[in-house]
Formats: C-alpha cells, sequence, structure tokens
C-alpha cells in the first residue's frame, strides 16, 4: 500500500512561493516599505535602549518642548512633558499588536466560516452568506463603539472587536476558493477515501486557499491599525498611561497652534506605517499574482 | 423593474431589524443599569425611575416598545439630557450634519470624476503619476490627521478660514474638504481605472473610426459605462463620510449627530448611543438600496427585466 501511495521523487521545481518570493523583491516600493516597517517595528522593540526615559517620566522643565537632539529629546515633550519619542515607539507597540492580533481574530473567523461554507454547500452556504450579506450593510465602526461604551475600554475587547468585524471579505473570499477547490479530484479522493469533512476542510481545502487569504490579511493589517487610532482618537480607544498613535494624534491636535510637532511625528509614524503596509499587501498581490496587473 | 424593488426592499427589512435588535441587546446586556451613581438612591425613587423609562418591564416587551417608537420616528428619551428625547438631539444636530454630508459627496463627486477621467486621458504622463499618488496619500493618511493640519495651515498661518465653531459658509469649507478627501481619491481612482478600461473596448475605437471628435466620444460612449463603478461605491462612500463626519465634527467643534455621538459614548449615554447606530445603519442601507435600484436601470448588461 505504501509504495503505491508514494510518488515518485519529482524533479524540485520552482515552487509557486520561491516565484512570488523572486517577483516581492524585485519590487522596489513593497521591499522599501519592509525596511521602513522594520524600522518601526525594531525601534518599538528597543525602546529601552533607544531612550533613557521612561514613557511616564514627567520633566516639569520642559512642558511642550520642541526637538532637542542634544538633550535627546529627538521628537520633543508633550504638553505634561513626557519624551515623545518614547511615547510614540509605545505607540508603534500598541498600534503594531492591534494590527495583528486583530487580524489573526479575523483571519480564523473568516477563514473557518468561509470555508465550512463554501465545502458544505447547497442550502447551508446559502444560508451563511445571507447572514454575511445582512452583516455587510451595518457601519460596524458604529458597532465596535457600541460595545466600547457597554464593555467599557480594555485593549483586549478592542482586538477581538476589531477583528470580529474584519472576517466578513475574508469569509467571501475563502468561500468562493472553497466552492472552486470541492471539486477538484484530490478533494473528491478524499472523500472516496472516506475522509470526514472536517478533517478535508482542514487538511485539503485551507492549506490550498492560503495564497489569496496572506494577500488579503495584509491589507486587513492597516485597516485594523487605522480603526483603533480612529477610536483612541475619540478617547474610546486605550487608555492612560498607554497610548497609541491615535491617542496622541489627538493631544498633538489639541496643541496644534502653538506645538505643531506633537502632532507632526505620530502622524506620520502612522501615515508611514499605513503607506507601507499597503504597498506590502499590493507588492504580495502582485508577486503571487502575475496576471492581475 | 417595481417588483424588484419592492423585493429588496422587503430585504431590508430583516437587516434593519437585526440592527435594532443587535443594539438593543447589547446595550441591555451593559453591566450596571443607566442610573448608577456614586450614591445609592433610594429605592422608591430607582423604583420610580425604573418605572418612567419603562425598565421594569419584560425585556421582550421593552424591545417591542422600542421597535414601534422607531417606526413613529421616536427614538426615546435620553438617559443622560433628562430634559429631551434623542429624537429632538438628533434634530438639533441634523442640519450641520447634513450640510458636511451633501456637500462632501458632492465635491467628492464632482472633483473625483474629473480627475479620474483627466489622468485616464493623460494616462502614464507626468500628471497622471503625480495625481495617482497624491490619490494613494489621501486614500491613506486618515483624516483626523488631515483635519488638523488643514485648520494650521489655513487657519493659523494663513488665517483665511475659521478653525472652528458653526457660524457662516466659511465654516463649512475645512471640514467638507476633510470629509471629501479621501473620497475624490478612491473615487478619482476608479473612474481612472474604469476610464481607461473603457477607453480601450471595441466600441469606443469605432467610435472613433468613424472620425467623432474626442470630446464627443468621451460625453456619448465613455462617460456612462466608466461612470458604473464609481456609482455602486456611493454606498460605502456615504458609510464613509458618515463614519468620518464624526471626527470631523469634533475636530472643528461642529454642532452635528457625530459630536453628539462621540459625547453620548464618552457619558455611556445608552440610549443615544443607539439611536443613532440605528438611525445611521439605516440611512446606509437606505442608500445601498437606492444605489442598487439606478446601477440596474443604468447598466444595460443587468437588464430591464426582474
Amino acid at each position: 500500500m505504501s509504495a503505491l501511495a508514494l510518488p515518485e521523487a519529482a524533479p524540485r521545481g520552482r515552487s509557486l512561493w520561491r516565484d512570488a518570493g523572486r517577483r516581492f523583491a524585485g519590487n522596489r516600493a513593497a521591499m522599501a516599505s519592509v525596511g521602513v516597517l522594520a524600522v518601526i517595528a525594531l525601534s518599538a522593540l528597543a525602546v529601552p535602549w533607544l531612550s533613557p526615559y521612561s514613557r511616564d517620566a514627567i520633566f516639569w522643565d520642559l512642558m511642550a518642548a520642541p526637538p532637542d537632539l542634544a538633550a535627546w529629546h529627538p521628537f520633543g515633550t508633550d504638553t505634561n512633558g513626557r519624551d515623545l519619542f518614547v511615547r510614540t515607539l509605545h505607540g508603534a507597540r500598541i498600534s503594531l499588536m492591534v494590527g495583528t492580533v486583530a487580524t489573526l481574530v479575523s483571519l480564523v473567523i473568516g477563514v473557518t466560516y468561509g470555508a465550512v461554507a463554501g465545502y458544505l454547500g447547497g442550502k447551508v452556504d446559502a444560508l451563511m452568506m445571507r447572514l454575511v450579506d445582512i452583516l455587510y450593510a451595518l457601519p460596524f465602526l458604529f458597532f465596535v463603539i457600541l460595545l466600547m461604551v457597554v464593555f467599557g475600554r480594555s485593549i483586549l475587547l478592542i482586538f477581538i472587536a476589531l477583528g470580529a468585524v474584519e472576517w466578513l471579505d475574508m469569509a467571501r473570499i475563502v468561500r468562493g476558493q472553497a466552492l472552486s477547490l470541492k471539486r477538484r479530484e484530490f478533494v473528491e479522493a478524499a472523500r472516496v477515501l472516506g475522509v470526514p469533512s472536517l478533517v478535508i476542510v482542514r487538511r485539503h481545502i485551507v492549506p490550498n486557499l492560503l495564497g489569496p487569504v496572506v494577500v488579503y490579511a495584509t491589507l486587513t493589517v492597516p485597516r485594523v491599525i487605522l480603526f483603533e487610532s480612529f477610536l483612541s482618537f475619540l478617547g474610546l480607544g486605550v487608555q492612560e498611561p498607554m497610548a497609541s498613535w491615535g491617542v496622541l494624534i489627538s493631544e498633538g491636535a489639541r496643541s496644534i497652534d502653538t506645538a505643531p510637532w506633537l502632532l507632526l511625528f505620530p502622524g506620520a509614524c502612522l501615515a508611514a506605517t499605513l503607506l507601507a503596509l499597503n504597498f506590502i499587501g499590493d507588492g504580495i498581490r502582485d508577486a503571487l499574482d502575475p496576471r492581475d496587473r | 423593474m417595481l417588483s424588484y424593488a419592492l423585493r429588496r426592499l422587503a430585504g431590508a427589512v430583516p437587516t434593519f431589524f437585526v440592527i435594532v435588535a443587535v443594539s438593543f441587546f447589547l446595550v441591555r446586556l451593559a453591566p450596571g443599569g443607566p442610573f448608577d451613581q456614586a450614591r445609592r438612591l433610594p429605592p422608591a425613587i430607582e423604583a420610580n425611575l425604573q418605572r418612567a423609562y419603562h425598565l421594569d418591564e419584560p425585556i421582550l416587551q421593552q424591545f417591542t416598545r422600542y421597535l414601534g417608537g422607531l417606526l413613529r420616528g421616536d427614538f426615546g428619551p435620553s438617559f443622560k439630557y433628562h430634559d429631551f428625547s434623542v429624537t429632538e438631539l438628533i434634530w438639533g444636530g441634523l442640519p450641520a450634519s447634513l450640510t458636511l454630508g451633501f456637500g462632501a459627496m458632492t465635491i467628492a463627486v464632482l472633483a473625483g470624476i474629473a480627475i479620474g477621467l483627466t489622468a485616464a486621458l493623460k494616462r502614464n504622463s507626468r500628471l497622471d503619476h503625480l495625481v495617482m499618488a497624491a490619490a494613494m496619500t489621501g486614500i491613506i493618511v486618515p483624516s483626523f490627521v488631515v483635519a488638523p493640519l488643514l485648520s494650521l495651515v489655513f487657519g493659523i498661518y494663513l488665517r483665511l478660514l475659521p478653525v472652528g465653531g458653526w457660524r457662516g459658509a466659511a465654516s463649512a469649507v475645512l471640514p467638507i474638504v476633510t470629509l471629501a478627501l479621501p473620497q475624490i481619491a478612491t473615487i478619482a481612482r476608479l473612474t481612472r481605472a474604469s476610464a481607461i478600461e473603457t477607453l480601450g473596448s471595441p466600441f469606443v475605437r469605432t467610435a472613433r473610426a468613424k472620425g467623432l471628435p474626442d470630446v464627443q466620444v468621451m460625453i456619448r460612449h465613455v462617460l456612462k459605462p466608466a461612470l458604473l463603478p464609481v456609482l455602486s461605491y456611493l454606498g460605502p462612500a456615504t458609510a464613509g463620510i458618515l463614519t468620518g463626519s464624526v471626527v470631523v465634527e469634533q475636530i472643528f467643534g461642529i454642532p452635528g449627530i457625530g459630536r453628539y455621538f462621540v459625547q453620548a459614548s464618552l457619558n455611556r449615554d445608552y440610549t443615544l448611543v443607539m439611536g443613532v447606530v440605528v438611525l445611521y445603519a439605516s440611512l446606509i442601507i437606505l442608500f445601498n438600496l437606492a444605489v442598487d435600484l439606478l446601477y440596474r436601470v443604468l447598466d444595460p448588461k443587468l437588464g430591464r427585466a426582474p
């Protein structure tokens, strides 16, 4: 039996992923974006070594002071006399964490939901997708705010709530892929062999639809980061002493006439991150699907 | 066509119901009552309050009461502004919010289409690249960064426009521009892509071969098919403008619905938050419905028969 099941050792071909990797490396905008993102992420991790100050240390003689490299306040200090450089990098930690975790949550929900709906098909599929259609029409940001109002503001809730509203597109994409995958021969073979549905979904369907899922997930990260900043800007996101970019931007906007750097530095960091993530997402899409260009 | 419209309208009803139900039960799940204070009220007063707001009834009865009220345009009383009903507060904010929303939408559509068409006609020129790079930036830089920057430049440095408040037409300019910018960018990108596609299609080549002047080709043959994707984007654009208005009204201090919404969220004024969510959700559903119907009328491929 085992002799039959073993495939002949194939000549090592160019795999989809290696090809994609090479195309991605040739995309200048995407590679530059990876660099920008790496700098932001690494400095966020290395704050304690980059600056001697803690995020809540107050400099009583330096309230809203402009950037000063000699005293190592490269971004200046905020209206409470705290070092903005340190606070911005701590904000980067939160924003990047929210982006990753909420995207993972949306990934898990969306892939499971879409794969099950697509694989089972028929009435179940119709019902499940009808639900997605209904949810689609809802202005989700408002529901997230409603959630924050009702259950209080906690960072854990932000992770889950943002992930829970971002899975709809993912479910649609995955369902479409699953619908076409389930008619393929290898799935049929598995079914004939008596493999249970759930195992087929897990072992055969999900691994094969990873391409579009990865693309979509990279594009979800900046959206989630933007959402979190939006909530924090309104005062409904993370709370002091934590500071996300949204909080910093909202503080900066209040003192923009006297200390514009309080808005400019966090704003530029947020914009750069969003831009980089979008370029990376586009780059991955073009790398995986060159026809799309 | 009519039967299609009716069917779609009937399809919107369950969506509306889900919205109301989700927001209603979410709010009821909230820990603590709306009248919890640091000092406990005497039980008799608390019972009176509960009765006045119908909180002593079974929850299903409260739900049907709320639903019935909504159908009559009554959003119930505000829990925090004791002398106002939610409907009165929403009416109060409506003029400012409507002005901003309609202004932003009009500018977004007109400017977006004009920019997109220009870029498509001058495809791959320096102008095209410049405009599309600007559009990308416009989409990505969030409105809560753009708004303070605009008020810094035009309000404080140049002193051309007021930085906030709601007095006169000049005070509406910056908020409307802030709201419109990301939508202009998106619409320009959409228009450019679909115009390029249309310009390459056989019927345009035929029109050109017939010797029609460029302007005629644009107006008679390219415009309509190129604008269909823009039309279907108007639904999401409405959602985007409504969401953006929350931030913009907050930044520029405009007495609109969005600002009430934020204040109510921070005050935990459940009924007001719920009212705005229900109102905005219904608006978006209705707008999507209208766009779908219009699309069906305009797109020859979909056919007129139901």
